[in-house]
């Protein structure tokens, strides 16, 4: 089994627990969850260094949820990677669940931030990459982050700040799905041209379809290996709903209610479109 | 022209800008900056941050002295915050710098958020506080104390001088969790050595005592209380000085045992708008401990205020010796 297969399992998996969670509350960001998947399977099942018995692990690789709503995607990545239980599924955004529907650090096992007040995540980035270079700590930070938060100035204060102190140790990872909470993000508050703003801004740039898993991976691995002293950020372009063609077609897709019997049909759907792509 | 009439020297805004000490008064220059580089030789977890004013908090002292430990941030005070909230998730104690209005009102949801919901270990060491500055409101933290003891897991701090400042640096560095600390930087009087004075964390310390007020007070306001209780004395009037560095968590506990003690006016004086401080505060803590003695308040109003010279904006807002010395005489009479 190739690799890439792996991975497709592990996106069809992360996908899939996403569905179960966006169940139990019966709403979510499951079109956010669905089209990140691919991202957190790279992450989480190829790039980064971590041991899942020891969500603390010292030399851990860091990776912040800036976007805090993106919550359900990255349990679904955490159960995929064993740092939480799979049974906990159940109790997402439940009363005393260590998965609320915001992520925040002080109640889930790796996660290692507070996230939900967006344009926080690269500025703390920058302080544990410059802390993890006072340590000699080689490992990375990754930052990940919505293109929502591109509208937040702090993000560009945060960008400004790790070129310039050479942060080779950061990698940014940003959805954009042109999807924000009023509509397309273009309309909201237009960000392009995007690779040009954050080259300006002195960081390593790449720009890849965030739903191509080979692409995907390259990307990440492009990111690791660069010998440039300059911070990295890979921009995805991604699909909302990726993986279940009706959510992927809903007009409305920032945050989706589903009805009692579309959940099973999605769930249905991604497991026959996984049973047709491993068989092929 | 009579006396009476002769105009008094025009004070200006930049004269006083550099130190908020009077004339004639003693003072240490940069006790933060030093005290700091004096911690930092036994701690190397401690690192100094700064959102482009590590000369005007002191923080240039650490800069020169531990170059490899120093981060500026540029003029950018929500990633100075977060950054320091992210080096202390990787086990260093930031002393983070910069002036009280930046690091309180802009930077807000990033102390909020970053710092305090995770309880992080970060040292947020903010200038001019209060009406420390004639530059109008841009400048005058007024409100900082209120924002600040408004969030959970916060410990605040509002020393009064050189000395007290030399004391809490290692004090709240040895503290295991966010606090903001006023920051009084340059030529810082020097009053509380003739008290034989020690800050400790969260205590309240009565300076000196007296039969007919007590003046609750922090920060430079306990200055001025004590140069009040002074010229109280000289008029037959017996005025007690309780300082209270620690405006949270409160030392509830020392102010009802001086508060409750017969026979006393009960004056709170702070260096803050009169909404969200210490009067409040201390308010808050008698009347729920079912103390109610007589109490008036000496605090900056609920206005933008002026921009001007210090000793003149000191005057019209009341906080000044004399005007303190005044406004207490008159609840006397």
């Amino acid at each position: 089994m190739s690799d890439s297969s792996t991975l497709s399992e592990r996106a069809y998996r992360i996908r899939r627990y996403a569905l179960r969670m966006g169940e139990v509350q019966g709403q979510g960001y499951i079109g956010q969850a669905l089209g990140w998947a691919d991202v957190l399977a790279v992450a989480y099942g190829h790039a980064m260094h971590y041991r899942p018995e020891d969500p603390q692990w010292e030399s851990r690789d860091r990776f912040l949820l800036s976007h805090g709503h993106y919550a359900i995607a990255f349990y679904a990545a955490l159960i995929e990677a064993g740092i939480i239980a799979e049974e906990e599924l159940d109790t997402y955004g439940s009363d005393d669940s260590r998965l609320p529907m915001s992520g925040m650090a002080t109640y889930t096992p790796g996660m290692e931030m507070s996230g939900g007040s967006l344009g926080q995540g690269l500025p703390i980035a920058v302080g544990m990459a410059l802390g993890l270079r006072q340590k000699n700590n080689p490992a990375f930070v990754y930052n990940s982050m919505s293109d929502g938060e591109l509208d937040e100035g702090s993000t560009w204060e945060a960008a400004m700040s790790a070129s310039h102190h050479g942060l080779a140790n950061l990698i940014c990872l940003v959805d954009i799905n042109n999807q924000q909470a009023d509509g397309p993000s273009g309309k909201v508050l237009g960000f392009e041209p995007l690779a040009d703003k954050w080259a300006a801004f002195g960081w390593h740039v790449q720009r890849v379809d965030g739903n191509d898993l080979q692409a995907v991976t390259r990307a990440f691995d492009t990111a690791r290996a660069l010998h440039e002293r300059k911070p990295r950020v890979i921009l995805f372009d991604t699909l909302m709903g990726k993986g279940v063609p009706f959510l992927e077609q809903r007009e409305k897709n920032h945050f989706i209610r589903v009805d009692p019997p579309e959940w099973q049909q999605a769930i249905d759907f991604l497991d026959q479109s996984q049973t047709e792509g491993v068989a092929s | 022209m009579s006396a009476t009439t002769e105009k008094k020297p025009r004070l200006t805004t930049s004269a006083m800008i550099a130190s908020i000490a009077s004339e004639g008064q003693r003072v240490k220059a940069a006790p933060f900056g030093k005290a700091l580089v004096d911690l930092a030789a036994a701690r190397p977890d401690i690192v100094g941050m700064t959102a482009d004013l590590a000369k005007y908090t002191d923080l240039h002292l650490f800069a020169q002295a531990y170059p490899d430990r120093f981060f500026q941030m540029g003029m950018a005070e929500q990633v100075l915050v977060a950054a320091a909230g992210g080096m202390a998730k990787e086990g260093f104690v930031p002393f983070a710098t910069t002036y009280a209005v930046f690091g309180t009102r802009r930077a807000f949801d990033f102390v909020h958020q970053v710092i305090a919901e995770e309880n992080l270990n970060v040292k947020l060491c903010c200038a001019l506080p209060g009406l420390t500055t004639g530059y109008g409101p841009s400048h005058q933290a007024c409100e900082d104390l209120a924002l600040m003891r408004s969030i959970p897991n916060m410990m605040v701090i509002d020393p009064c001088d050189a000395l007290e400042i030399e004391q809490a640096v290692p004090a709240i560095a040895a503290h295991q969790g966010p606090v903001y600390m006023r920051l009084l930087r340059g030529q810082v009087p020097l009053v509380l050595d003739e008290y034989d004075y020690q800050f400790e964390l969260g205590k309240a310390k009565l300076l000196r005592d007296g039969k007919d007020v007590l003046l609750i007070s922090s920060g430079i306001l306990t200055m001025r209380a004590l140069e009040v209780a002074k010229s109280l004395d000289e008029i037959g009037v017996g005025a007690a000085v309780l300082h209270v560095p620690t405006l949270k968590p409160l030392d509830t506990q020392t102010i009802v045992r001086e508060a409750r003690r017969e026979g006393r006016l009960v004056v709170v004086a702070e260096n803050h708008s009169e909404i969200g401080g210490l009067g409040e505060a201390v308010a808050t803590a008698l009347l729920s401990e079912g103390v109610a003695p007589r109490f008036r308040r000496i605090a900056l109003p609920d206005a933008f205020l002026d921009a001007g010279a210090l000793p003149t904006l000191h005057d019209r807002y009341g906080i000044s010796s004399a005007a303190i010395t005044s406004s207490v005489k008159g609840w006397l009479d």
